[in-house]
């Protein structure tokens, strides 16, 4: 996994509040799908081809990769999916007053930051890009802060999380080292609890 | 310390503490289908790692078969790749996998409680977020993505940052004709599609008491769509009826032995929940949504709301585009809607009972002839009962074919079962969020009664209109 410290990019205004991951990643997109990349068409496939103003589709916004979404982004299913078409297409961050449970999971296991803003913050983002696409916006992992012209706010992490993020650590070789607990307690485990092969 | 339910089944199964990391919990099953899996397989090869547990885990095939056969021949099998990549992977890893056309089969969340393999006071994970479902029978159940699926097929635990706890109970008695899925749809409309995150719910009230394990599945199952990480039900008598005898429930002393464990998980009477919710069971009518995520509902007896019948911005915008999508004028009655199609299954409505319910509907009568009903059973062995049961019959006579295959069908439009664009559904499953059931389809969420009404008036109805 990519290490992520400190970004700096232009925004995308998503002002659209419920995206849940059927929008992100329409289902159509995933038949026979059997592998993590390659999804970078997929990302918000349905606006896309229905809608011709559809931010993404505006060629101001090309190449901006911090997302700026409403409340409740990528709520619903679980696809991770999701999370692989956001980075196939470039997004390095997604700005968002609250994020879906499964997703915000997901997402820094792939070295992309679901960063937690107040709603009042993204109104004034969502302003700043729509007015001046050029504007940079900064997430720094290191100090956990966001930057952009008259804005500098600290938003929270859970430590676990940043560390890895920051060190680019792989979730399973960091439990890996723990093997010695999991065999432990499975010495402890009662035998009655069921086993798919047997019964 | 006074704790809850969720609280104790996740100390049981805390594997590490360490201060400032997540919790390493361990899972005691884990459940996949062929959707979400691919990767994670494709990354243990990758990085030379086997499966800790086989004999924990558990394969089926459900989001994206299809419906209209019992069984995909071998030599179309490519054709389906997502399907020969699952059997495959699961062959190579040693996992037990029920392939479509097996007795067995069935959407993940229909198969494992119906097996036995859920059991009160256990983890579960699975990589699809209606997970919540197993919590019914007093289990930590939730929804992963496919990198944690990768983590628990090499570890057999998962890293979690801890949950909070909010009770929902709902009281009194439930009027005839509302359902489980009326009660979930009425949670959710009041607190919204966020108002669970980050929580575990735990069901209580009157209501659930009463309710048998197939509703409290529903229930249970649609508790992400309020947001929150898992929903549960304390077990009891009712969860330990159904249980007993099922293919790998424990048997003979070793039945005693669980039992006796399984009577003392509930929360303690003076555990603090972070949140508390009520609702007035007593109170609720039919509900059925009418915009673009559960939560935007309404009674059935109501009207299509406007814009302005909403305070806040958030919500007004989301209003004009769920209008907008949904093709509606405000001021509609619910009941005046026609519909193009009626979708009955999936993992929320696709149990026995469910059939049952909509069967009891259906009897006597005939479908409109406007409308295209697909009927799924949940599994194969549902379906086997329904047969049985005598409740094909009654399908066929109201003009209905109970599908052949099972499996997730039109809730998720994975496969073949899909709506056309601007088509319009009244549908048994959980989420209407836009093109779930196709590019451009409208669906309608509603309960397997309402879903059958609505099939032989033509529009959205009650089965108590059908009566006038």
């Amino acid at each position: 996994m990519d290490a992520f410290t400190v970004h700096t990019g232009r925004m995308v205004p998503l002002r659209r509040s419920d995206v849940d991951t059927d929008q992100i990643f329409p289902g159509r997109f995933g038949r026979n799908a059997t592998s993590r990349t390659g999804y970078a068409k997929a990302l918000f496939g349905n606006w896309r081809d229905q809608e011709p103003d559809f931010v993404l589709n505006l060629p101001v916004y090309q190449g901006a990769d911090v997302l700026v979404a409403g409340a409740d982004f990528a709520t619903g299913s679980s696809r991770e999916y999701a999370v692989w078409a956001l980075q196939d297409y470039g997004f390095k961050a997604v700005l968002s007053p609250r994020f879906g449970d499964i997703f915000r999971g997901n997402a820094p296991k792939r070295g992309l930051i679901p960063v937690v803003l107040d709603q009042e913050v993204i109104e004034q983002l969502w302003t700043m890009a729509e007015e001046d696409p050029s504007t940079l916006v900064t997430v720094d992992l290191v100090e956990r802060r966001v930057t952009a012209p008259g804005i500098s706010v600290p938003f929270e992490i859970d430590e676990d999380t940043r560390y890895r993020l920051l060190n680019g650590l792989d979730d399973i070789a960091v439990t890996e080292h723990h093997l010695d607990a999991i065999d432990a307690y499975e010495a402890r485990r009662r035998p009655a609890l069921p086993q798919t092969t047997r019964g | 310390m006074a704790l809850t339910l969720a609280d104790k089944i996740w100390n049981d199964h805390v594997v590490r503490r360490a201060e400032g990391e997540p919790d390493l919990i361990y899972i005691d099953l884990h459940l996949l289908h062929e959707v979400n899996t691919p990767p994670a397989f494709e990354g243990l090869r990758e990085s030379g790692r086997r499966v800790r547990r086989p004999d924990l885990t558990l394969g089926t095939e459900d989001h994206a078969t299809p419906t209209s056969v019992a069984r995909v021949p071998l030599n179309e099998l490519h054709l389906r790749r997502q399907m020969e990549v699952m059997r495959a992977n699961c062959q190579e890893f040693g996992i037990p996998m029920y392939p479509l056309g097996h007795s067995r089969q069935g959407i993940v969340h229909v198969i494992g409680p119906e097996l036995g393999l859920v059991q009160p006071g256990m983890t579960i994970v699975c990589c699809d977020s209606h997970t919540t479902t197993h919590g019914a029978f007093g289990t930590l159940a939730f929804g992963i993505g496919t990198s944690q699926v990768e983590h628990v097929l090499a570890t057999q635990t998962l890293g979690m940052h801890p949950m909070k706890n909010m009770s929902v109970t709902i009281t009194g008695e439930l009027a005839p004709g509302v359902t489980p899925k009326d009660v979930v749809l009425a949670l959710i409309n009041k607190i919204g599609t966020g108002g669970g995150v980050g929580h575990v719910m735990e069901f209580r009230g009157q209501v659930i008491e009463d309710m048998s394990m197939e509703g409290r599945m529903t229930v249970c199952n649609m508790a992400v769509e309020a947001g929150s990480r898992a929903g549960l039900v304390a077990p009891d008598e009712t969860t330990f009826a159904y249980l007993k005898g099922r293919p790998h429930a424990p048997q003979g002393e070793q039945w005693d032995a669980e039992l006796a464990r399984w009577r003392e998980l509930r929360s303690d009477p003076d555990a603090v929940f972070d949140e508390s919710v009520v609702i007035d069971g007593s109170a609720l009518t039919p509900f059925v949504t009418w915009g673009v995520n559960p939560a935007q509902s309404v009674p059935l007896s109501e009207r299509v709301p406007s814009v302005d019948d909403f305070s806040d911005d958030k919500s007004r915008r989301a209003a004009a585009r769920a209008l907008e999508y949904m093709d509606l004028t405000p001021g509609t009655a619910m009941r005046d809607i026609p519909i193009d199609a009626v979708f009955i299954g999936s993992c929320t409505n696709g149990r026995i009972e469910d059939l049952r319910a909509a069967a009891g509907v259906l009897r006597g009568r005939k479908v409109a002839d406007s409308v295209n009903v697909l009927l799924v059973a949940g599994s194969a062995t549902v379906r086997a009962q329904a047969v049985d049961e005598g409740l094909e019959e009654v399908f066929n006579e109201a003009g209905v074919t109970l599908q052949p295959g099972t499996g997730c069908s039109m809730c998720c439009a994975l496969n073949e079962d899909m709506l056309q664009p601007g088509q319009r559904s009244a549908s048994t499953n959980n989420r209407n969020f836009e093109g779930r059931q196709g590019p451009g389809a409208r669906t309608h969420v509603v309960s397997p009664e309402v879903a059958a009404a609505s099939a032989v008036a033509g529009r959205l109805a009650s089965p108590a209109d059908l009566e006038n």
